[in-house]
């Protein structure tokens, strides 16, 4: 069966020789015009003046738009309309777009987009967190806040107390091709987008929108993305507008990508969040009480921000339980680029926060981290040994521990814990204890270098938390001679879901992967799509393509049993190894697909699946938001410079849960480079803006991604063995988002490292970047 | 311009060129060879990489920052030309394909010519080979195991190209330095262009039309290295690579700042002239220099000059050099070995110094008897530490000494803060280097790097 084999992505052959297509490969007409955006230079005012002379006598330009010139909607936003695609007057962020210059060629379109004079009507930008809050500038009313028990009485009554704060800076998606898109008019008006998206349907919608048209005239294809990662959900909204607006008045095809430069100062980023905490513990280190307050820097638009901040509180309490807790989230509007989905959707912070506390109050109780880190996990699923309880737990009525073992503080529970036995296994194979002792006595041998160590878990919630979104189609089609193409409303970013989901297929039908086409994902084929997102890709999409392959597959063995030649009942026909056994007898799947269609069997299907079992009020923050939850955990290795702060990952290695895999190959490869990703996250990814709210580092060579020398030298990364108590898709687990936050155990070895200097908490901050760390050492070593 | 080299193992004739095309916006949108992508268009990211062959053999370039006249003469190869006609892959494509190395994809024909050329090159150091090639997906391991099965396979015969016979010279790129000299002074207002690691950026960032342009990678006299008894005389268009080379015995320390300089594709490209003559304040080699007391010798027709190589940089974008007058070659007095250079960035390779010390100190009977120390991103250009190297001299070599020379340091140096650090790290680091560069003197491990898990 082909679920389940470790098969290539099916693009890797079109990869390593270059023929695999992205948007701006798409071979297009002659004439064709290509669009750049005029950016603003100011973070916030209004414009006074746009002298726009230069621009349009600039070589090449035949057309400028402003605002003023679209013809319906001015809006990207893929939340409350609050985006406009062309600033009306307005300035909230430098590196907002003003106008459209449209040019006969990129080059020509990018000089004449800074031949613009514009002058402003300055203000003082909000640009930080600090002066967000100072100025009470949020979205929503204010904070959001959910609690369970008592928190601040469990804290004081609590035999310590501590507390501590986190910064936890941005990142950005660096997806390897920057955004672009491709619109091609056609009959009556209506548009062929490509788009590099991972939300063709809410391209299809806002274009629609913006040429003021049904959903029905605009249609979008995205073949592959040349990396997503959160990034090409909403933030491509803007250039298949602006293409499509331009191709609507020019009758000409639109092409839009953006310059690596103009990508990082437009589009929206990781969401940086301060968190602070205060936590009551006794002396084994169980938390008995804490609270939260989270504050993320949104920036100029909300996009995204309210499901990612929740998200983020949705994952405060990480692998613990937490029984006393109070979060409190703001949401802050800030003169930045609006702060947009990237891997995790808020659960790296949320999670990062507990991980602190974890390791802050280790460090207090002098314990080794992994030891509170335990005494705080949820007990293990099916009655197994539960977490060590502390005498001061116990005291509590007994019906109290029991109806609050395994909820989470949003109350939903958890049923499948793994992460004692995955914790166990994972210090067993990487040998952490002999490891930290060796690492101790190095350390006290060496003056100058010093190494640290850290275990950290993970427990994520799969499914969108806006419920309606977790619904998937597919269409399926069975040629007469037992070809099969396949699309599902799923985008191709890098994780190989089509791969993933062909595989259903193939093994729905019993036949060989070469039997399936996967083809580009269309709006004209699959209606009504979510954002390939949340992880949520292969589970929604496989199990709508399975729902398809399995009505036709019913169909023809309806038919097949009735047939006078294997007459026997349809549950006893099978279909294995490209054949079909009926009645005693075999038949190629071709053959069976040619005798369907001889007589008159339908061989094409739709297929449908929405998450069941779910219910979420995110006002109270209450009920079961996810389906299940994916586990991991992480031992990573550093050693430092206390005399640069340099630093660097010697060895990581990575035990994680993907329930049963669909494709073992594809899964270790989330893994890996979600870890590096996460650990990137963390260490060397700093974004800086000045205090004029001009971002700095815009381009690789300021923004420094993890390079080849920064994934650990050792780098042992194995899969759970594990099947999803959940009826997911063969019982595999979500992988894309998961493996990113064990990167949090880099920089909980970096702190390890760091507290080896002194007697301190090093309160180290990220990203960990060798001046910051250096900073903690010099704390640690003076306090 | 006019200019002929083989794409692909095929003849291209170019009338009319514009000089400064960039190789990677002519692939794609002249050629349709969109298998080449751009990521960043500024060096920065790899996704562009080609694999070109000249005299020295194979190396891979950047295609975003190369503009066609630096191929004339030479044979590219695209990642559509690394296949054999037939289809045949390269082992490095099948050990990609084998060893899930490619996710997205987008990052994948720049790695393929990367590990082409390093394959071809029998070269194993992937780290330093690939550092040019940045992937958002893998994480790396997976492109790193199929780099390691792909050494085992034979090269491939239909990479190698015949080269074309050596073109004609045309009037703005000579082919020696003679020719340069002569066109240069008649010309100073021309942009010289080395290896276009500066110059390309300018361009492809910077949007500006550069006119008249002189290419200076055909003056095949200005790529000589010659040792002598007391010196190592470095023609200015040298690059990165290669001086790294030369340098490995002389001085391992700065030979180990070179393979972090930049990227496998940018040191192929970046030359040594380029490196001084753009007389930024956080270039690399300066400050090595400086500390090594190198001389620069420069030229404007037939009048050659020389100078102490710190005396070149005046200020902040101001360098003694005349119009017309151009980096000839770079001399390094030989001496016995007591350079340390310490490059300190965000990331390790591919970055931008945010601090570059270089120490050169000579202890006799345990007393400082000589120090040359010089900095790279503390000042407004490559500065010498003249206080501290005074507060050095004739002192003991011991932690007292260091210490003592703490407030010196505020006098040499005020350093700005930016993106890549602020002014305190800097400061601070500064004499921490020194700290270090004595530690290591008493036999100390005092780098990460090299610290084995
Ligand atoms: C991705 C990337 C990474 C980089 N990393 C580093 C790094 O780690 N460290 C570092 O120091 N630099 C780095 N650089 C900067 C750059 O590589 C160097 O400054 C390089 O040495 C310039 O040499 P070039 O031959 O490419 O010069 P070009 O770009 O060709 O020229 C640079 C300047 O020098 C002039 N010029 C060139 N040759 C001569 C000559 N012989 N006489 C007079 N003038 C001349 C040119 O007219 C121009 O003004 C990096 C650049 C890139 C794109
Ligand atoms: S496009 Fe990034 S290095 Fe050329
Ligand atoms: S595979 Fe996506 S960037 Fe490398």
């Amino acid at each position: 069966m082909s679920v389940s084999a470790p098969l290539p992505h099916d693009s890797a052959h079109l990869h390593v020789t270059g023929q695999a297509r992205y948007v701006d490969d798409i071979p297009t007409p002659k004439g064709t015009l290509h669009l750049a955006f005029g950016l603003s230079t100011i973070a916030r005012g209004t414009i006074e003046d746009m002298d726009l002379t230069a621009v349009r006598a600039a070589t090449g330009v035949r057309l400028v738009l402003t605002a003023s010139d679209l013809p319906f909607e001015n809006d990207v936003s893929p939340s409350i309309h609050d985006e406009p695609l062309l600033s009306e007057g307005e300035v909230h962020y430098l590196g907002q777009p003003l106008f459209i210059v449209i040019a006969d060629s990129h080059m020509n379109a990018r000089k004449a987009a800074r031949l613009a004079q514009v002058t402003y009507v300055e203000k003082t930008p909000i640009l930080t967190i600090d002066e967000a809050m100072a100025a009470g500038s949020h979205f929503e009313d204010g904070p959001r806040i959910w609690a369970r028990g008592t928190a601040d009485d469990a804290i004081q009554n609590a035999p310590h107390q501590l507390n501590g704060s986190i910064d936890m800076g941005g990142q950005e998606h660096f997806y390897l091709e920057g955004q672009a898109a491709l619109a091609q008019p056609q009959d009556n008006g209506d548009m062929l987008v490509q788009s590099s998206t991972q939300h063709p349907t809410e391209i299809q919608h806002k274009v629609a929108h913006a040429l003021g048209m049904p959903m029905h005239a605009v249609r979008v294809e995205t073949r592959r993305m040349g990396g997503g990662f959160g990034g090409k959900e909403s933030q491509g909204n803007a250039l298949a507008v602006a293409c499509s607006v331009a191709a609507l008045i020019t009758g000409q095809t639109c092409k839009m990508r953006y310059d690596r430069d103009d990508d990082m100062i437009i589009t929206g980023k990781r969401h940086d969040f301060r968190i602070d905490y205060t936590v009551g513990y006794d002396a084994s280190g169980r938390v008995q009480g804490i609270t939260f307050l989270q504050l993320a820097r949104c920036g100029w638009a909300q996009d995204l921000s309210l499901p990612v901040a929740d998200r983020a509180m949705l994952h405060s309490d990480n692998a613990y339980l937490l029984e006393h807790i109070r979060i409190e989230s703001h949401r802050l509007k800030t003169n930045t680029q609006s702060a947009t989905a990237y891997r995790g959707f808020g659960g790296p912070q949320g999670m990062l926060g507990i991980e602190r506390v974890m390791d802050h109050v280790a460090h207090a109780l002098q314990m080794d981290p992994l030891e509170v880190r335990r005494a705080n996990f949820y007990a293990e699923a099916d009655g197994g040994p539960s977490a060590p309880q502390s005498p001061a737990a116990q005291a509590s009525p007994p019906e109290g521990i029991l109806v609050r073992k395994n909820i989470t503080p949003y109350g939903q529970p958890v049923t499948d814990f793994v992460l004692h036995d995955l914790v166990d296994q994972l210090c067993e194979s990487s040998d952490y204890a002999a490891r930290r002792e060796a690492i101790a006595t190095w350390n006290a041998a060496n003056p100058v270098l010093k190494k640290g160590i850290a275990l950290t878990p993970v427990k994520f919630g799969i499914s969108f938390t806006l419920t309606h979104l977790n619904q998937a189609g597919a269409l399926v089609h069975v040629y007469q001679d037992g070809s099969i193409q396949l699309n599902h409303g799923g985008t191709e970013m890098g994780q190989g879901l089509n791969q993933k989901v062909a595989q259903v297929a193939a093994s729905r039908f019993g036949v060989a992967m070469s039997a399936v086409k996967i083809t580009a994902t269309d709006t004209g084929k699959v209606p009504n799509t979510s954002a390939t997102a949340a992880s949520s890709g292969s589970d929604l999409n496989g199990m709508a393509v399975k729902n398809a392959c399995d009505l036709i597959r019913a169909r023809m063995a309806d038919f097949i049993g009735s047939h006078p030649d294997y007459a026997c009942a349809p549950e006893t026909i099978t279909f294995k190894g490209g054949l079909v056994y009926a009645g005693g007898q075999e038949l190629t799947f071709a053959d069976a697909a040619k005798l369907c269609y001889e007589n008159r069997i339908s061989l094409s299907a739709t297929g449908f699946y929405k998450t069941p079992s779910l219910e979420w009020d995110r006002i109270k923050g209450h009920g079961r938001p996810f389906y299940y939850f994916a586990y991991g955990a992480a031992v990573t290795e550093v050693v430092i410079d206390t005399l640069t702060g340099e630093n660097r990952i010697l060895r990581c290695d990575i035990l994680h849960d993907a329930g049963s895999s669909l494709n073992p190959a594809l899964d270790i490869g989330q893994v890996e480079g979600g870890y590096v990703q996460g650990a990137g996250w963390l260490t060397t990814e700093e974004l800086v803006w000045d205090d004029k709210g001009a971002l700095r580092t815009h381009a690789p060579s300021t923004y420094k991604i993890p390079a080849c020398s920064d994934r650990p030298d050792i780098f042992n990364v194995a899969l759970y063995k594990n099947t999803n108590a959940e009826d997911t898709i063969y019982r595999s687990k979500a992988v894309g988002e998961p493996p990113f936050m064990l990167g949090i155990s880099a920089l909980m070895a970096l702190s390890d490292a760091v507290a080896s200097c002194g007697a301190a908490y090093p309160n180290l901050d990220a990203p960990a970047t060798a001046e910051r760390v250096y900073h903690a050492v010099q704390s640690v070593q003076n306090d | 311009m006019e200019i002929t080299f083989l794409l692909n193992g095929e003849t291209v004739a170019l009338t009319n060129v514009k000089p400064t095309t960039t190789l990677l916006d002519w692939l794609r949108e002249e050629r349709g060879l969109t298998g080449t992508k751009e990521g960043c268009n500024e060096g920065d990211c790899g996704a562009c990489s080609v694999v070109v062959q000249d005299v020295d053999g194979q190396k891979a370039l950047n295609s975003c920052i190369l503009f066609l006249p630096q191929l004339n003469g030479k044979a590219v190869r695209t990642v559509e030309g690394l296949s054999a006609q037939d289809g045949t892959l390269h082992p490095v494509q099948d050990a990609m394909i084998k060893h899930h190395g490619s996710q997205c994809g987008f990052c994948t024909p720049g790695f393929i010519a990367s590990m082409a050329s390093a394959h071809a090159n029998g070269a194993t150091d992937y780290d330093n080979q690939l550092a040019g090639n940045l992937c958002r997906c893998t994480g790396y391991a997976p492109i790193i195991r199929a780099a390691e099965e792909a050494s085992a396979e034979p090269v491939p015969d239909w990479i190698k190209d015949e080269l074309p016979p050596s073109p004609e010279a045309t009037s703005m790129q000579p082919v020696s330095s003679d020719a340069l000299a002569r066109l240069y002074a008649k010309m100073p207002e021309a942009t010289l262009v080395a290896g276009a690691t500066d110059v390309g950026l300018w361009v492809t960032k910077s949007l500006r039309d550069l006119k008249p342009v002189i290419f200076l990678n055909r003056c095949a006299d200005l790529t000589e290295v010659e040792i002598t008894e007391d010196a190592i005389n470095i023609g200015a268009m040298v690059n990165m690579n290669t001086l790294r080379e030369v340098l490995t015995p002389y001085f391992p320390s700065y030979a180990e700042m070179l393979r972090r300089y930049a990227s496998t594709q940018v040191r192929n490209a970046a030359t040594l002239g380029g490196n001084i003559a753009n007389g930024s304040p956080i270039g690399d080699n300066p400050p090595a220099l400086i500390a090594l007391n190198a001389t620069l010798n420069l030229r404007l027709g037939d009048r050659r000059r020389s100078l102490p190589i710190e005396d070149f940089f005046i200020a902040y974008g101001k360098q003694d050099r005349l119009d017309g007058e151009f980096v000839e070659s770079i001399s390094i007095p030989k001496q016995p070995d007591r350079l340390k250079v310490y490059k300190i960035s965000k990331r390790f390779d591919q970055d931008i110094s945010a601090v570059l010390g270089a120490f050169n100190i000579t202890v006799e009977d345990g007393k400082i008897a000589a120090a040359r120390i010089a900095f790279g991103g503390m000042a407004a250009t490559p500065k010498r530490a003249r206080h501290v190297e005074d507060a050095l001299i004739g002192k003991a070599w011991n932690e007292e000494t260091i210490a003592n020379a703490w407030k010196a340091w505020e006098q040499d140096f005020t350093p700005m803060s930016d993106m890549r650090a602020s002014a305190d790290y800097r400061l601070e680091i500064a004499r921490n280097l020194l700290t270090r560069y004595y530690l290591e003197d008493l036999g100390a491990q005092t780098s990460v790097l090299e610290v084995q898990p």
